[in-house]
């Protein structure tokens, strides 16, 4: 990993980095995005979707904007912090 | 000493510290009484910046459960108004909705406030109308009881008769359920709309009744509203501690003499609480927060200062100001397996993890109380309970996983020999906290 001139790290976690989150009266149970997405989405006894908490890395924001498009109920959110 | 509010000219004194503030006297105050007991409202400290710097500075906490900051919330509904009419999106007005609908099974502390001082209530909401440009209110009453709607009512054309407010106040009854009364719920059925919780965003203070920005405040936190417009921020926090301002009140229940609501200075030892109220026999535990809530070990929790922060330290939290005293003669996991019974009916069943997850906990947990579970029950309800934690629209789940839990400590020794030789003899015995049955309420 290179350094920055100001001697900070790249690809540090910014305050900016999206993260997942689910309308729970939305979901659906559809399993998609667990199917998707299983990196960072698991299911739990009844099928709803548990997500991995915190920001999702750079890596895996194209896989995870296409679960949230894949969803048929519109319950999976790509939500970027404010600040 | 206790802040201004001076006792001259004629003026009513404000309550001197140690006195009740909100229910003075076990019936109802008509508005000459409480015009006479406390003075009138004065106008000029309601202005939008005195009246919300003064609840901001007073440290006031809503008393519906959340202990959010009330002139926070304040703050928000004026500036999310001020913001509206600058973008000319119509100067309607911010939106009063005054809770009481006091859906918790074991907390009475609103009604009996409303029954006894109405106009401390809707001296709150002509305040914070004032303050935050409000054009429209709403007082919801609970559970549909007919003879209240129609005392608050009454309250409401006494004041009219004497052109008092200059928003009129609507009577509004909630449906019946746990889950009615709140806040995105009750927005909900005020817009028409099923009285279920909604999945925030956007916040009532930004969008709520009648896409309005909307202050929803606990009837008790508008009567100490009332209050901090008249006496002052000094003298709120004149009672109470300096981190928990102020007095609150409760609802005891179960084992004691004389249960039912108190006004007590926040921060008061939970020993003192229960002394007040006569302890009648021995007692094993106290339930904090109501149904939602947490039990506490007792006598190790008698020291426990009763206000939120003196909760959370001790692992629980104030809620609505429930204190639920739990006889030795009882048992803790019967009583924890009703309320979890009950918990898992009144989900509203919008969420999966919810729906199916609570009445698996309950049944779990009435196993335990009532059955002849195998030793893998307690990993059982553990995993349940964190299946359930945080994925809900509401905190339904999140409650009843936190009540579920405390029992599985507070009650360990019951829990081993409930696992060792069955129900003991307590768990076949009458509740003693109330379970209301399903639409019987």
């Amino acid at each position: 990993m290179r350094t920055d001139p100001d001697g900070g790290t790249r690809h540090q976690p910014q305050a900016q980095e999206p993260e997942l989150r689910v309308n729970p009266i939305a979901c659906d149970a559809r399993g998609l995005c667990i199917e998707l997405l299983p990196e960072l989405i698991s299911a739990d006894p009844w099928g709803y979707p548990i997500i991995r908490p915190g920001p999702v890395p750079l890596q895996l924001q194209q896989l995870a904007r296409r679960a949230v498009a894949a969803c048929p109920t519109l319950a999976l959110m790509l939500i970027s912090p404010p600040g | 000493m206790h802040g201004y509010g001076p006792a001259s000219a004629g003026r009513p004194a404000a309550p001197e510290p140690g006195e009740l503030r909100l229910i003075v006297r076990d019936q109802p105050l008509s508005l000459a009484e409480h015009i006479d007991q406390y003075g009138p409202l004065p106008a000029a400290r309601l202005g939008p910046k005195a009246l919300i710097e003064d609840v901001e500075s007073s440290g006031l906490t809503g008393r519906g459960g959340g202990a959010f900051p009330a002139g926070r919330k304040m703050r928000a509904v004026a500036e999310a108004g001020t913001r509206d009419t600058a973008k000319g999106s119509a100067a309607k007005g911010s939106v009063i909705v005054a809770n009481g609908s006091e859906s918790e099974p074991a907390s009475s502390k609103d009604s009996v406030l409303l029954s006894r001082a109405p106009h401390l209530v809707l001296d709150g909401i002509a305040a914070c109308a004032s303050a935050v440009g409000a054009t429209r209110a709403y007082l919801c009453a609970g559970h549909g009881d007919p003879a209240q709607v129609h005392f608050l009512t009454e309250a409401v054309a006494e004041r009219s008769r004497a052109a008092l407010d200059k928003v009129r106040v609507e009577v509004v009854t909630v449906a019946r359920g746990y889950l009615s009364g709140q806040e995105n719920a009750l927005i909900s059925a005020l817009n028409g709309n099923a009285p279920l919780p909604t999945f925030v965003p956007p916040r009532p203070a930004e969008r709520g009744a009648h896409r309005r920005p909307t202050l929803v405040l606990n009837v008790e936190t508008l009567a100490h509203i009332a209050l901090i417009a008249r006496f002052g921020s000094h003298w709120f926090a004149a009672a109470g501690t300096p981190g928990a301002p102020g007095s609150a009140l409760v609802t005891v229940t179960g084992a004691v003499e004389r249960p039912g609501v108190r006004e007590i200075p926040l921060g008061s030892a939970l020993s003192d609480v229960l002394q007040h109220c006569g302890v009648s026999q021995p007692a094993q535990a106290v339930l904090t927060g109501g149904y939602f809530g947490t039990w506490l070990p007792l006598p190790a929790a008698l020291a426990v200062p009763v206000s939120h922060e003196g909760m959370r330290a001790a692992g629980a939290a104030l809620g609505p100001g429930v204190l639920a005293v739990l006889p030795e003669a009882a048992c803790g996991l019967a009583e924890t397996a009703r309320i979890a019974s009950f918990l898992a009916a009144e989900s509203a069943g919008q969420c999966g993890p919810c729906r199916n997850g609570l009445p698996a906990l309950a049944d779990a947990l009435n196993w335990i109380a009532f059955g002849r579970p195998g030793p893998d029950i307690i990993g059982r309800v553990q995993q349940l309970a964190d299946l359930v934690t945080g994925r809900g629209a509401c905190h339904l789940p999140d409650g009843a996983a936190g009540l579920v839990r405390s029992a599985l400590s507070v009650f360990a020794a019951d829990l081993q020999a409930h696992l060792r030789a069955g129900p003991c003899a307590r768990a076949g015995g009458p509740p003693v906290l109330p379970v209301p049955a399903r639409g019987s309420r």
